[in-house]
């Protein structure tokens, strides 16, 4: 995970760290480095929160962990990257400067393609790997076993056969060589905090997102239909919403999340793609999500900000080595004090 | 996995049988002497294979005798872990961490690397390791414990994620903990049993450096895990028997129900959690002795879903279903390792081999829709008095009816028919 390493606030202490490489406890530094950590906790947040939606609302609907959508988001992530591609920019030292205006559009476009990548993605795994399964009536744990399966097809395909279907220009066993299309400049500082312009654009971005799906779910026919199913699917049935087509939607709706998130994390981490990159963030991006309270659309979004914060709080406290680790041990307490989040499971609760 | 498979009947009502269920009607009926006669030469015959190197099945790009090795550890490893899936019904993504547990144990206590090395002081190299497996098992089965006491209230998909992260904290722990474990560098010399030194084997024969196929150490070690797979069966095989045994299948099965009967459900799946741990801690013990060098690399989140797909591979509950889900695992991509020409069409061996999780997660998906219990389903049977009541079951079906009501344990029982007491069919999982 070296590729999410804090970059500069944290590199002078990572290297006495290394040197001896046990747990230490300075406070020191999480006080003095405190607005950076948190800063920087929060643009991670909000890519976590993002990833973290899609499983919200598979389970919400489904009562499914949907294990393969961290590969939905890694597919997401070379999805944007070919779109780039496409769009003329080849991996280079330096960063392309194409004046804002432009930018901003090659972005757009870049973040569309990585969500219909993974949007129909998302669409095609819930049509091949689950419908089956819910016409056969199996059982959930059956679900999570396929939801594996899954994960692996989806890793090892890009791992070894989208190289050879691309002619070795995506995918295979060494990261993408980053496009960058932005350079990270300081823009303002907050109480002796950077904030980067990437920082800005990642959580703007992910907070208009978070804020559109919570429209769609909360304001629309489509949303009523998603919220009926999960509050009750035979009843919802009865009443004339088709189940079926409610589960394909959420499954696109959280893929198309993934797809923009995964477009964000690189704009953040230039050189995070690759086969396994999508792996760890969707375990961390899982723990946001029962954090906030899995099935509750804003319980994605804050568990997901506040597990990006806590986690930097832990990096800085115990060493960067340990940042993984706080994200899990967060995991587990959380499912084992508070299984039911902060706010609660509540995709289901009727308010239309 | 609780969906309940109905027999397909035939015409004329009676319950059908493929040859499997047959088999094992036969089987179960056999007097306990009659089994282990037909058993043993059949272990016998197993544990020669990497001897009698048959051409059909023999490895070619790796030496077969070190592959039924990790054949039998990862055996042993399916065995563990079937207890607590496929018995008890508890999805555990993070079974590697126990199995890096015991490895770091042995590897600690052993090697001259790490702080904590017995073998300078007063434990000889000689026994290092036998001396080290209790230990492994004991300090694994604890650590079972005390991840099973605060999770195993949670239900299902909770409980497989805390334990992925569990496993993944376990690795974390070795790679961060650099002053102890040796960080990524990992702890190499670890001791491994030195037994048969020679002229020719200066080491001994388990040693890495006994690489003259065949008697080399891969066959040295695979004889060793088989005895303790058989040592193991034996242990879980009685528990599966006993009041345990009936307790995990009546939470596999509903937990909720088994809990208003009355099964304390918490203290039963802590069993399974801690004993499944033990095992995976002995299968551990096993690969630090075998390779000689941990590094926290070969406990990855990926080793645990390898070791599930062999359980669910082979059926889930079964324990012989999960051995060959081991061997299938283990021995399929080594088979076409280096293999260039199959039955005389040329292939591509190694690539082949390379995709194996491919393979495994598109087998893993194709299984779960059409044969969500494996290759060897495990099938409902009786717990208690079950040779009796086979033997009778098989006497009344090759005598016509009525040879069952003779037997006393049938009489009483719930059987009404030549076929009441065959396995029934139902409700595997």
């Amino acid at each position: 995970m070296s590729a999410l390493l804090l970059p500069d606030v944290l590199a002078s202490a990572h290297t006495t760290l290394a040197a001896d490489g046990v747990i230490d406890f300075n406070t020191d530094r999480l006080f003095s480095s405190f607005w950076s950590l948190t800063v920087d906790g929060l643009t991670y947040g909000a890519i976590y929160a993002l990833i973290a939606v899609g499983y919200t609302l598979v389970y919400g609907v489904l009562r499914l962990i949907n294990f393969a959508h961290s590969e939905i988001f890694m597919l997401g992530m070379f999805g944007q990257y070919a779109v780039l591609w496409a769009l003329g920019f080849v991996p280079r030292g330096d960063v392309y400067s194409e004046g804002t205006a432009l930018t901003v559009m090659y972005l757009l476009i870049a973040m569309i393609g990585g969500m219909v990548v993974s949007g129909g993605a998302a669409v095609g795994l819930e049509r091949v790997a689950y419908r089956p399964l819910r016409r056969r009536g199996a059982p959930s744990l059956t679900f999570l076993i396929t939801a594996i399966g899954a994960s692996f097809v989806l890793q090892e395909f890009v791992h070894f056969v989208l190289p050879k279907l691309t002619g070795g220009n995506f995918g295979g066993t060494t990261a993408q060589q980053p496009i960058r299309l932005v350079q990270e400049t300081t823009v303002f500082t907050v109480f002796g905090a950077d904030v980067s312009n990437v920082d800005i654009v990642v959580v703007v971005a992910a907070l208009v997102l978070a804020f559109l799906v919570d429209r769609f779910v909360n304001a629309t026919k489509f949303g009523r239909g998603i919220r009926a199913v999960a509050q009750d699917p035979v009843t919802a049935t009865l009443m004339g919403v088709s189940r079926e087509r409610v589960i394909m939607l959420t499954f696109l709706l959280g893929g198309l999340l993934a797809g923009a998130a995964a477009m964000l994390y690189c704009l953040k981490i230039p050189n995070g793609i690759i086969y396994s990159g999508g792996f760890i963030l969707g375990i961390k991006a899982f723990a946001a999500a029962v954090l906030g309270g899995i099935g509750n659309l804003r319980g994605a979004l804050l568990g997901g900000l506040l597990l990006g914060v806590m986690e930097l709080y832990g990096q800085a406290l115990f060493g960067t080595e340990w940042r993984d680790v706080v994200a899990f041990v967060v995991l587990v307490l959380v499912l084992l004090f508070r299984p039911t989040g902060i706010l609660g499971e509540s995709l289901g609760r009727a308010r239309a | 996995m609780t969906t309940t498979t109905r027999t397909p009947a035939t015409a004329n009502g009676r319950p059908y049988h493929g040859v499997g269920d047959r088999f094992r009607l036969w089987w179960d009926a056999q007097a306990r002497p009659t089994q282990w006669l037909i058993g043993i030469p059949f272990i016998v015959f197993v544990a020669l294979l990497p001897v009698l190197r048959i051409s059909v099945l023999t490895t070619v790009g790796t030496d077969f005798g070190s592959v039924m090795a990790q054949f039998g550890m990862i055996a042993l490893v399916a065995i563990g872990l079937n207890v607590v899936v496929g018995q008890a019904g508890l999805l555990d993504l993070g079974y590697v961490g126990f199995y890096a547990i015991g490895a770091y144990t042995v590897a600690l206590l052993t090697s001259p690397d790490s702080p904590w090395n017995l073998t300078d002081q007063w434990l000889s190299q000689r026994w290092a390791w036998l001396f080290c497996v209790p230990i492994a098992i004991a300090i694994t089965a604890i650590s079972g414990l005390l991840l099973g006491s605060p999770t195993l209230r949670l239900r299902g998909d909770y409980l497989a994620i805390v334990t992925l992260g569990f496993g993944e904290i376990v690795r974390l722990l070795a790679d961060n903990l650099t002053t102890i474990t040796g960080g990524g560098q990992g702890l190499k010399k670890v001791a491994y049993p030195r037994v048969g030194v020679s002229e020719q084997h200066p080491d001994g024969v388990f040693s890495a450096g006994n690489s003259n196929p065949p008697w080399n150490s891969g066959l040295w070690w695979f004889w060793l895990s088989i005895v303790l797979i058989i040592v193991v069966l034996l242990v879980v095989g009685n528990l599966e028997r006993s009041r345990v045994g009936r307790a995990w299948v009546a939470i596999r099965e509903d937990e909720d129900a088994a809990e208003i009967m009355g099964v304390p459900t918490f203290k039963f799946k802590l069993w399974a959690f801690v004993i499944g741990a033990g095992i995976g801690g002995l299968s551990g013990a096993l690969y630090a002795g075998q390779v000689q060098f941990v590094v926290p690399t070969n406990f990855n989140v990926v080793n645990s879903m390898f070791f599930l797909c062999a359980v669910v591979l082979g059926g889930q509950g079964n324990k012989l279903g999960v051995i060959l889900g081991a061997f299938v695992i283990v021995y399929l991509p080594n088979f076409f390792l280096g293999r260039t020409d199959l039955f005389g069409i040329p292939i591509d061996g190694d690539t082949i081999a390379s995709y194996k999780y491919l393979f495994f997660g598109l087998a893993l998906i194709v299984l779960m829709i059409f044969r969500p219990q494996g290759l060897l389903p495990a099938r409902q049977k009786l717990l208690a008095y079950s040779r009796q009541l086979y033997q009778a079951a098989r006497r009344a079906a090759l005598a016509g009816d009525g040879g069952a009501r003779r037997t006393p344990a049938v009489a009483d029982g719930p059987v009404d028919g030549p076929e009441g007491p065959e396995p029934k069919e139902g409700g595997e999982r």
